[in-house]
């Protein structure tokens, strides 16, 4: 089965605190490290897995920056036979549809039986997967944490819907998935490991080797705009609660109330 | 020109969802003026008592009934609501399970735009709505503008948004022989419900958070009570379950789950970074700790100095009065 | 000399000559094990190089010591003279037995030297000594056939027991010495039937008492036995000898160039390949150990030495907390596997991966590398040294627990386990008395001397105090210090034993290279792991101390005058870090400062110097989860703790704090027992009037 896997490079939250610059219209990006979204590394996990299994290849792409090559080392050094490093000044701004649009010229110039995105990213949108599949016309399912190949011709997937519970499906393929976190346990990449793979060569594409215009991609094309980031209102430090115990709970449970801390 | 604007309503034992009361209200606050319409799809009597209820807060309803949907599958409906809806028709639909799998693909098979995981609204301004979002797990908030003039797919995160007070009478139209034909490259199978007794602490909105405070085993029951009272669940710090008295998954920390909660009640528990590490998504505090000094005061939002084992009862005491 | 009965080598036993018989045993024995031994040599000549040969003055004193004087066995005291008993008596008739292997076949042979007065002494001690070891093999055959200590029990995951093999051998020790005994006795007692001068023979010894017993037997029969019992124990010896490589009496054989080739640098890791420089690694296909041929000869003698005797297991606080580790069946395993793929007869089976099959992946990382195994050891195996190869090739393999992953990834990318951006190491500063002033030592700002706390110490709020402690000290002997501050990344001491050799090594050359710009003269750390590192895993850096040297040299000189102790406690115990105790035998220096406090009582527990019990182990050990794991060890040390009746245990490690602090709490000992660093303590006892800031001593060691 040849897979490709879709990742991203995003400032990992686990070793980051997340402050917006003065005038909120980024990040403060300076302090900030990068590694791959989460779920697209279980993604590339779960990709490399069925590999191992049942044969075929597993290509990673990115759509970013340059840096984002250096996700793409990290997946190959997990063991991704090759990636695809897709990067043009006129992809700066795109929204969701954009960047699906970006992956679907990419998935339609290679051969793939199955696509994989993460279930979500920084942005936490869930959205890149589903619009891939629409785009190609392929059967979609979201929040995969469960995937076994039946044949050469299908799938059948869990889904992790509401309560832990798991809803099981069969997907014709090809078909693209999104893999929620916790589908395995992928394997770690040392810095070794990356080095072993800092040789090979990753292909870069720009628009036009895409056949991609200014209308389809980019800040012009985008329906959906970010226009600043901010915090909402909030305190600092505890608010301390004064009175009796009994005006204090009362006082918290109002809150609580208030922040939907109630069912 | 009013908007038309169409809500996805899930429903389940013919009852329609909390996100329906709610997706009303967020129609409202686009357009004061639109005439919303609820989408529901289903089968046989569930769906009709279904759209009964979904006709007391909507004034038009329309329903898809196929065998086929009587469990909901996106991939099966998705074709369908392009069949019937127009070009530039803005749909609303929750941002849960279903919605991730229904609303990305919907955006592109209208050709509309698509914003999801909404949690605000600073209304419409001519075409542009003006929406707030959520990054980086939380941590950061943003302004988000949307085009709403090819249409748009705009999925809304629960609970945030108030929900309404019903009493529409809206008519019911059935719309099966418009929706043309069910068939799709998935198929559901069955689900498998979680094992008895296995709780994510990762998945919950809601958590009440024991420490050292609890002091023994058999107060753990204090806890449960107050989490039952508030619709989460009990989790707790490593001394906890290094005691034993609950089980490995339970424990947030960095050495335990990271959980994502929107609430986070922080029960005699002292707020060591080890633990706070586990706690993402900026969810708000609470902490209830007799020790006036303990680093989770400095964390929280909201801080009680009183002894959590006196202090629990109460309040769960005072929800159940005042809920 | 005459002969009172036919030697065995003139009497013909089925119409073979005797001596022919004894030449062709011997010959078939001596073939037999040479071919025996030839084959068992072949995985070490497969394995991975290992530079043995230097310092032999020392290797030599490890075997006086550890081989000849047999030094770690009284550690366990009724099994540890048992086998001093067997092993002297062994040596003594190791003479007399080759010496009746070569009567067979010259009956006049004298063992060189030990003719005349010397073979008179000689004989008495040898009838002795096989007395002793009769006895001891009885004593020991009891013990482990009835008594079964649990230290032998073999939990069925690890493979079957092996009592009998251990009594089979004590009775093959038990028959060489009746054997010879009776060989000797009916000689005896021929010759005083027959009026001849009788050989001295010892009294009360076993052969004596044959001698005495035999006494009134005919001639012809005495001749029968004693052609009997030679050739009997001349088969037993060759038996003997050609089985001891099948087992785990191999150690008879092999034990002294295991001492002789031990590990002379304690605290020190193994470079991932010997003979390949850092610069080189690259060029290597694999790290570690993945199969079997990977370990180096030394490391595979090891497995051929055990023992089997339990000492590590029964020390390993892994295997005491109910994680899946046992040292000693990590030796005992990969030794059957050595037997298994390498058979005396037949051929030799092709390689496999030894993870998953020999070894579990979770037992190899539940190690903490406490060190007390190979402390116990008492024919010096190693097992750090391999557990850090096995990571190594799990390293390689991707097969890291994701408990693990998360720190690892973000020692990666922040030079931390936590994830903290690198502004934050400076946080702890913050709450210091104004005047105590601590700067970022850097290419402008070079202080004499450098604080280096390590990632625990700077970010862990609770042990911040001991940063803070340290600090104050420094300051209260006007010391000219500062830190690295943003520059500094984590030493890396876990982070190399862990397996990520090269992530250790990018850590490493962060901070080299920090240092070097800093420009400071020396380096002093509060943390073991730390200085443990910057001594044994760093070059190239200024000489490193702990805190405990540097504050001991302080009472020395009077630079530092400590009050009396102001404690609540009443009686205080010390808890041996391990990477101060057993892996840089700072074992006494800690003691002498609790000791320079004016007032302090000091207990020692149990379990303490070289055999301290590990509080949970450090670094990356806080984060991985032991899937299996029946209580922490910080628990069970403070029960150790409070057994002494001390109020107050004192240690000098962050993570011995933070494991022992959560022990303490989680055994119901919350307000019996504290803990404290060292240098808390010492902090909250200087004596200011003595110095010239007297107002910090208002701020010092307030925060707990």
């Amino acid at each position: 089965m040849n897979i490709l896997v879709c990742v991203k490079r995003v400032p990992d939250p686990a070793e980051n605190e997340i402050e917006i610059s003065s005038d909120g219209s980024d990040i403060e990006r300076e302090d900030l490290v990068y590694s791959v979204n989460e779920w697209d590394n279980y993604a590339v996990e779960e990709a490399i897995q069925i590999r191992e299994q049942h044969g075929g290849s597993v290509t990673v792409v990115s759509v970013g920056e340059e840096e984002s090559e250096e996700v793409l080392r990290r997946e190959m050094a997990m063991g991704a036979d090759q990636g695809i490093l897709v990067s043009d000044d006129a992809f700066e701004g795109s929204d969701g549809r954009g960047i699906a649009t970006i992956l679907k010229a990419v998935a339609e110039s290679g051969d793939y039986d199955l696509i994989l995105t993460g279930a979500q990213s920084d942005e936490g949108a869930a959205q890149i997967g589903g619009m891939l599949a629409a785009m190609l016309d392929q059967p979609y399912a979201s929040l995969v944490n469960e995937i076994q190949v039946q044949g050469g011709t299908k799938l059948q997937v869990g889904r992790e819907i509401e309560g832990g519970n798991q809803e099981v499906s069969e997907i014709e393929l090809p078909c693209v998935l999104s893999i929620q976190s916790g589908i395995n346990e992928p394997r770690y990449v040392g810095i070794r490991g990356i080095r072993k793979v800092s040789g090979v060569e990753i292909p870069e594409k720009e628009a036009s080797d895409l056949g991609l215009s200014e209308d389809q991609v980019g800040q012009k094309a985008a329906r959906v705009k970010r226009v600043d980031y901010f915090h909402p209102e909030m305190g600092e430090g505890a608010e301390i609660l004064e009175g009796s115990t009994e005006e204090v709970a009362e006082k918290l449970v109002e809150l609580l109330k208030s922040k939907g801390g109630m069912k | 020109m009013s908007r038309q604007i169409f809500a996805y309503i899930e429903h389940n034992d013919g009852a329609v969802e909390d996100s329906a009361f709610e997706l009303i209200k967020v129609a409202e606050q686009m357009d004061p003026q639109a005439q919303v319409t609820a989408l529901l799809f289903g089968s046989g009597q569930e769906l009709e008592d279904a759209c009964q209820h979904a006709a007391s807060i909507y004034p038009q309803v329309w329903k898809v009934d196929k065998q086929e949907h009587s469990y909901p599958n996106a991939e099966l409906i998705r074709p369908q609501l392009v069949n019937l809806l127009p070009a530039d028709a803005v749909v609303l639909a929750p941002f849960d399970t279903f919605g991730m799998d229904l609303t990305p693909g919907l955006a592109i098979k209208l050709d509309s735009a698509h914003v999801s995981d909404i949690v605000g609204l600073d209304g419409v301004d001519g075409d542009t709505l003006k929406a707030v979002r959520q990054e980086y797990g939380g941590q950061v908030h943003t302004h988000v503008h949307c085009d709403l003039s090819g249409g748009a797919v705009l999925s809304v995160r629960g609970g945030v948004f108030p929900a309404s007070e019903g009493g529409q009478e809206g008519q019911v139209a059935d719309k099966t022989s418009d929706a043309g034909e069910v068939q799709a490259g998935r198929r559901f199978l069955e689900v498998r419900e979680a094992e008895v007794g296995e709780v994510d602490i990762t998945k919950e909105d809601i958590l009440v958070s024991i420490g050292r405070g609890i002091e023994e085993e058999d107060n753990i029951e204090i806890a449960q009570e107050l989490a039952e009272a508030m619709g989460g669940v009990v989790s707790c710090s490593r001394p906890v379950v290094d005691a034993k008295w609950m089980e490995k998954s339970r424990q947030v920390g960095t050495s335990g789950m990271t959980v994502k909660p929107k609430i986070y009640l922080a029960m005699g528990i002292s707020g060591s970074f080890q633990h706070m590490g586990g706690v993402k998504g900026n969810p708000f505090i609470v902490a209830v700790n007799k020790n006036a000094s303990a680093p989770i005061f400095q964390v929280a939002h909201v801080g009680v100095v009183e002894d959590m084992l006196e202090f629990a009862p109460v309040l769960t005491e005072k929800i159940q009065e005042m809920k | 000399m005459e002969h009172a009965l036919i030697p065995p080598a003139e009497i013909a036993i089925l119409g073979i000559p005797g001596m022919v018989l004894a030449l062709l045993i011997s010959v078939v024995g001596i073939a037999a094990f040479g071919y025996i031994i030839a084959r068992r040599l072949i995985p070490l000549a497969k394995g991975a190089s290992d530079p043995r040969f230097d310092r032999f003055p020392t290797r030599i004193k490890n075997v006086l010591l550890y081989w000849l004087a047999q030094y770690k066995q009284p550690r366990y005291r009724l099994a540890g003279i048992l086998h001093i008993v067997i092993f002297i008596g062994f040596l003594i008739l190791a003479i007399r037995s080759i010496s009746l292997v070569i009567i067979g076949i010259y009956p006049e042979f004298v063992f060189p030297g030990l003719d005349g007065t010397a073979g008179t002494i000689y004989g008495v001690l040898k009838d002795y000594a096989a007395t002793a070891v009769l006895i001891a093999c009885v004593i020991a055959g009891v013990r482990r056939g009835f008594f079964k200590p649990d230290r032998y029990k073999v939990p069925a995951k690890y493979g079957k027991e092996h009592t009998w093999e251990a009594i089979f051998v004590l009775g093959l020790i038990g028959g060489l010495m009746v054997f010879e005994s009776l060989f000797e006795a009916t000689a005896v007692a021929a010759q005083v039937q027959q009026g001849a001068g009788a050989e001295l023979i010892a009294p009360l010894s076993l052969g004596w008492l044959f001698s005495v017993v035999l006494g009134q037997v005919p001639v012809p029969a005495l001749q029968s036995m004693h052609a009997a019992s030679y050739f009997l124990h001349d088969i037993v010896f060759f038996f003997f000898l050609c089985y001891l490589p099948f087992g785990k009496h191999f150690h008879v054989i092999s034990s002294i160039f295991n001492v002789i080739f031990s590990k002379l640098d304690r605290g020190r890791i193994k470079p991932v390949q010997w003979g390949v420089s850092d610069e080189e690694l690259d060029n290597l296909d694999a790290f570690g150990v993945r199969y079997l041929e990977d370990f180096t000869w030394k490391h595979m003698l090891d497995f051929y030495t055990c023992v089997d005797c339990g000492r590590c297991s029964d020390n390993c606080p892994a295997n005491a907390v109910g994680r899946p580790l046992s040292p000693r069946f990590i030796s005992i395993k990969a030794r059957d596997e050595m037997f298994d793929r390498f058979p005396v007869l037949g051929e030799i089976k092709p390689r496999e991966p030894l993870m998953g099959r020999v070894f579990e992946e979770d037992a190899i990382w539940s190690c903490t590398t406490c060190g007390a195994c190979e402390e116990e050891c008492p024919v010096m195996n190693e097992y750090i040294d391999k557990m850090v190869d096995l990571r190594r090739a799990m390293v390689e393999e991707g097969q890291v627990p994701q408990s693990l992953q998360k720190p690892l990834g973000a020692l990666e990318k922040r030079g931390n386990p936590y994830g903290k951006t690198e502004k934050k190491r400076l946080e702890w500063t913050q709450s210091l008395p104004e005047e105590i002033q601590v700067r970022v030592a850097g290419s402008k700002d070079q202080p004499a001397t450098l604080y280096f706390p390590d990632s625990a110490t700077s970010f862990d709020e609770r042990l911040q105090d001991i940063a803070r402690s340290s600090a104050t000290i420094l300051h209260y002997c006007g010391e000219d210090f500062g830190i690295l501050g943003k520059a500094e990344r984590d030493s890396g001491h876990e982070v190399r034993r862990f397996g990520e050799e090269m992530l250790f090594q990018t850590l490493r050359d962060a901070n080299t290279q920090a240092m070097d710009k800093s420009g400071a003269q020396r380096v002093v750390t509060s943390d073991p792991h730390a200085y443990n590192a910057l001594t044994k895993d760093y070059e190239n850096i200024p000489p490193a101390q702990h805190m405990s040297q540097y504050i001991l040299e302080k009472i020395q000189s009077g630079a530092i005058k400590l009050r009396p102790m102001q404690e609540e406690a009443s009686v205080v115990t010390y808890h041996d870090p391990c990477y101060m105790g057993r892996h840089n035998l700072l074992y006494d220096t800690p003691r002498r400062i609790l000791d320079a406090i004016p007032g302090l009582t000091r207990v020692e527990m149990e379990r303490s110097r070289d055999s301290s019990f590990c509080c949970g182990g450090g670094g990356l050990m806080l984060f991985y989860e032991p899937p299996e794991e029946e209580e922490r060890m910080g628990q069970k040390r403070a029960r150790m703790i409070a057994e002494t009746g001390a109020d107050l245990v004192v240690s000098c490690c962050p993570f011995c704090l933070t494991n022992l602090e959560d022990g303490i709490k989680t055994s119901g000992m919350e307000g019996k027992v504290r803990i404290m660093d060292l240098t808390e303590l010492v902090a909250r006892h200087l004596d200011w009037d003595q110095t010239e800031s007297p107002e910090a001593a208002e701020s010092t060691g307030s925060s707990t």
